[in-house]
């Protein structure tokens, strides 16, 4: 069985999930402060 | 409520205990949380030092003052570390001679696992502040932890998973580890639900403080599951004094640790800044309104 479809899949799903709840947060934070 | 007090405060159920003290706090009087709604005339001292330590960050406008800076600073940061492990990770080690290249998502798997147990910790410890000494953003902090400790809780089962299909022969099984973090994803869900429940409620904060408390008693069942159930998933193989990996394959993994835990600290500042700046506009409007 060929791992590395595995590997990429593990990093891609957790680096969209970090990256994606990151931007959600500061745009609720930049949001949030310029009212 | 004292002059010095924000008035917004005092809409958030977890904040009414904020009002009289951080006056006090940002006063630089030292009043004993049991006495902080007793003395109605605070005495004003120029020296700083006088402030309580646990409270010291009480004044909404002091810990901004300090997360503003420290936001950017954590998450680039922490983004550096974990390009750097994971690149070192990825092209810099050797496949391992059993997972063979499998053994590369354990710079992801480990430390989610690590921070989705760890903020569970963050939220028990705030729970205890607010229960004990009401430290008013102690349950802010709490719910600012909830999200991004439910996601990291579900990256840590996620990645398990992946790693498990080339490796264990299956995507899941019902066995100690990956039962109890489960679990744990489902507990933090719940303490979510809870939080909002009860600030539409009006509630004081209380009983989501309890279960915070409540919650960890999870974490040791996480920790000793490898111990007391022999089943698919390995015993620990890390623990802060050895390692049973050879280093050759290990020290890539420190960098993404503390990368994704100063991310993850970035986030939980962003979302307390967030929650702070939308309590104090509501505030605005309602006196706006009155």
């Amino acid at each position: 069985m060929n791992p590395w479809p595995f590997v990429i899949s593990a990093y891609g799903v957790t680096l969209a999930a970090v990256a994606a709840l990151a931007l959600w947060s500061w745009l609720a934070m930049r949001r949030s402060e310029r009212k | 409520m004292p002059k010095s007090a924000p008035l917004f405060l005092a809409r958030r159920p977890e904040m009414r205990a904020f009002t009289t003290r951080a006056a006090k706090a940002a006063a630089g009087t030292r009043t004993h949380p049991d006495n902080a709604q007793l003395s109605s005339t605070p005495t004003r001292s120029r020296r700083e030092p006088n402030v309580p330590s646990l409270h010291a960050f009480a004044n909404p406008a002091r810990f901004v003052k300090l997360a503003r800076p420290l936001t950017p600073i954590l998450f680039w940061t922490g983004s550096a570390l974990l390009a750097f492990g994971l690149w070192g990770g990825l092209t810099r080690t050797p496949p391992d001679y059993l997972q063979g290249e499998t053994v590369r998502i354990m710079y992801l798997h480990v430390p989610t696992a690590s921070i989705g147990m760890g903020a569970w910790s963050g939220i028990a410890l705030c729970s205890i502040l607010f229960l004990v000494w009401r430290h008013p953003l102690a349950m802010v902090a709490a719910r600012a932890i909830a999200l991004p400790g439910a996601v990291f809780a579900a990256l840590c089962l996620v990645t398990g998973s992946i790693w498990g299909r080339p490796t264990w022969g299956t995507w899941w099984q019902w066995d100690g580890r990956l039962t109890s973090m489960l679990l744990l994803f489902f507990v933090y869900l719940g303490f979510m639900a809870l939080t909002r429940a009860d600030a539409e409620r009006g509630g004081d904060g209380r009983i989501p403080a309890i279960y915070g408390v409540a919650g960890s008693v999870l974490l040791p069942i996480i920790r000793y599951s490898v111990v007391w159930w022999n089943t698919l998933h390995q015993g620990q193989s890390i623990s802060l004094t050895k390692s049973t990996i050879d280093n050759s394959i290990l020290w890539p993994l420190p960098f993404t640790l503390f990368g994704f835990g100063f991310i993850f600290a970035a986030i939980v500042l962003m979302r307390m800044r967030a929650m702070l700046a939308a309590a104090k506009a509501e505030a605005r409007m309602r006196r706006m309104a009155q």
